[in-house]
């Protein structure tokens, strides 16, 4: 373990929900440090809808995704938040001092007076095709790239037809031996100008398209060497060293799920006072938590962050007086926000 | 009350009752259609909710818009007859439809 970075309170995921309570929490002096499995604030608005209008924001008629995540960042600005992307909270211990020690599978360390699940779904991970023995070649498939190397002189066989289909294709064609790109349909998702990139790919004969469906894969000792392609009706063999499945996202509750804390229907049970869950110091805003009468709201995940901060103040100063003080008449909470 | 047939990839029937209005997702959901996961609640934005229409009922549907077929790249073994069930609004032409559930949904 390397040495914890130490703060009040790491928040797990930096959906709109991680992010307003960070707001919460700064309100009452309370710092934090967000991680996130993906590589942007945002969450679920930034991976699954960033354009798609949400109507249920009060005071915002209307608002996309990307600007309701755009607008919390600047909320939170003034508390100096850190933020750590791709990164999944893997495992978490608690300190003799009532701190937990939180590490990260990318080896970042924890130290903190209270942690705040905002998970939402849970984390993200990429949706696997339904092909028979996948798991045994998985040294051979691909749901991202780290180094571009390892795809020199390579057959390659990519799926989907997003951006990420079409960005790896542009990425990796003239470093591959061979690149077959295989989509259910001849009409792409992507941005105009990548589809017409790779259009013009094809023309060229610098990769293979072909419309279809991989269904079978072929190799040995965990090696992939080729795929099948259902191509109208004919099976076509495909070189293959490294199969790259771009289908997009899903979540899960990931390594939480082993944490201990009591779960009703993959959700993680909470005090509706607190937002503490079944192990005092270990809170739960947002989708991810359960109670009677939930609504996966943004909205209840912002009123659930304010319960939760004020807790969570509590739990830290156990002897101090509080007060709620509001922000349209406390000089100190405006010089806060406001010395930015 | 407008009936739905889901057959599960196992074969299992399951015949439920289903209010106008509401899309094939929310009836499922409601009646504990274990293999639709809708992740994203029904808008469009997760491919989770993926159904194979049973051939003769799939001209009896409105064809799918560009953002479903955009999102149904998303979807595990697409076939001809895929649909995402919550852009499939129920009305009383659709009583008896089947529906077949996949085995994946990610």
């Amino acid at each position: 373990m390397g040495n914890p970075i130490q703060t009040d309170a790491l928040i797990i995921g930096a959906g709109p929900v991680g992010l307003f309570a960070v707001f919460e929490l700064g309100l009452l002096n309370l710092n934090c440090h967000v991680i996130d499995i993906l590589n942007k604030p945002g969450g679920q608005c930034a991976q699954l809808y960033p354009e798609k209008p949400i109507y249920d924001i009060p005071a915002y008629p209307v608002i996309t995704g990307q600007d309701l995540t755009e607008n919390l960042l600047k909320q939170v600005k003034p508390f100096s938040p850190v933020f750590h992307y791709e990164q999944l909270a893997n495992k978490i211990r608690k300190q003799k001092n009532g701190n937990w020690l939180v590490e990260t599978d990318k080896g970042l360390v924890f130290d903190v007076k209270a942690v705040v699940i905002a998970a939402g779904g849970g984390s993200f991970e990429p949706k696997k095709p339904n092909i028979p023995d996948l798991d045994k070649y998985s040294k051979s498939i691909r749901y991202s790239i780290d180094k571009v190397d390892r795809f020199k002189n390579k057959d390659i066989v990519i799926l989907g037809g997003g951006d990420s289909a079409l960005d790896w294709t542009l990425q990796l064609y003239d470093i591959a031996k061979s690149l077959t790109l295989v989509h259910r349909r001849d009409k792409f998702r992507g941005a105009p100008a990548t589809v017409e990139k790779v259009m013009s790919l094809r023309d060229g004969g610098k990769i293979q398209f072909h419309v279809g469906q991989v269904n079978e894969i072929i190799g040995s000792d965990g090696n992939l060497t080729a795929v099948k392609c259902i191509k109208e009706n004919k099976i076509l063999d495909l070189p293959c060293d490294i199969l790259m499945p771009f289908f997009g996202l899903t979540m899960s509750l990931g390594p939480v799920d082993k944490w201990g804390i009591d779960l009703s229907d993959e959700r993680i049970v909470v005090s509706t006072e607190t937002f503490e869950t079944s192990i005092p110091g270990i809170f739960a805003v947002g989708d991810i938590n359960t109670y009677p009468g939930k609504l996966k709201l943004i909205l209840s995940g912002f009123h659930e962050a304010a319960l939760m901060a004020h807790a969570v103040f509590k739990r830290i100063n156990p002897d101090e007086k509080h007060t709620l003080q509001y922000t349209t008449t406390s000089s100190s909470l405006q010089k806060k926000l406001l010395n930015q | 009350m407008v009936v739905i047939n889901f057959i599960s990839s196992k074969g299992v029937l399951k015949s439920v009752n289903a209010a106008e209005g509401e899309t094939i997702m929310d009836c499922a959901k409601n009646n504990d259609i274990y293999e639709i996961e809708a992740e994203c609640g029904g808008g469009c934005s997760c491919a989770t909710c993926h159904v194979y229409i049973q051939d003769e009922w799939v001209d009896k549907l409105d064809a799918p818009t560009e953002m479903e077929e955009d999102m149904l790249d998303f979807a595990i073994d697409v076939k001809e007859n895929s649909r995402l069930s919550c852009q499939i609004k129920i009305d009383k032409t659709l009583d008896g439809i089947t529906i077949q559930t996949p085995e994946k949904q990610f």
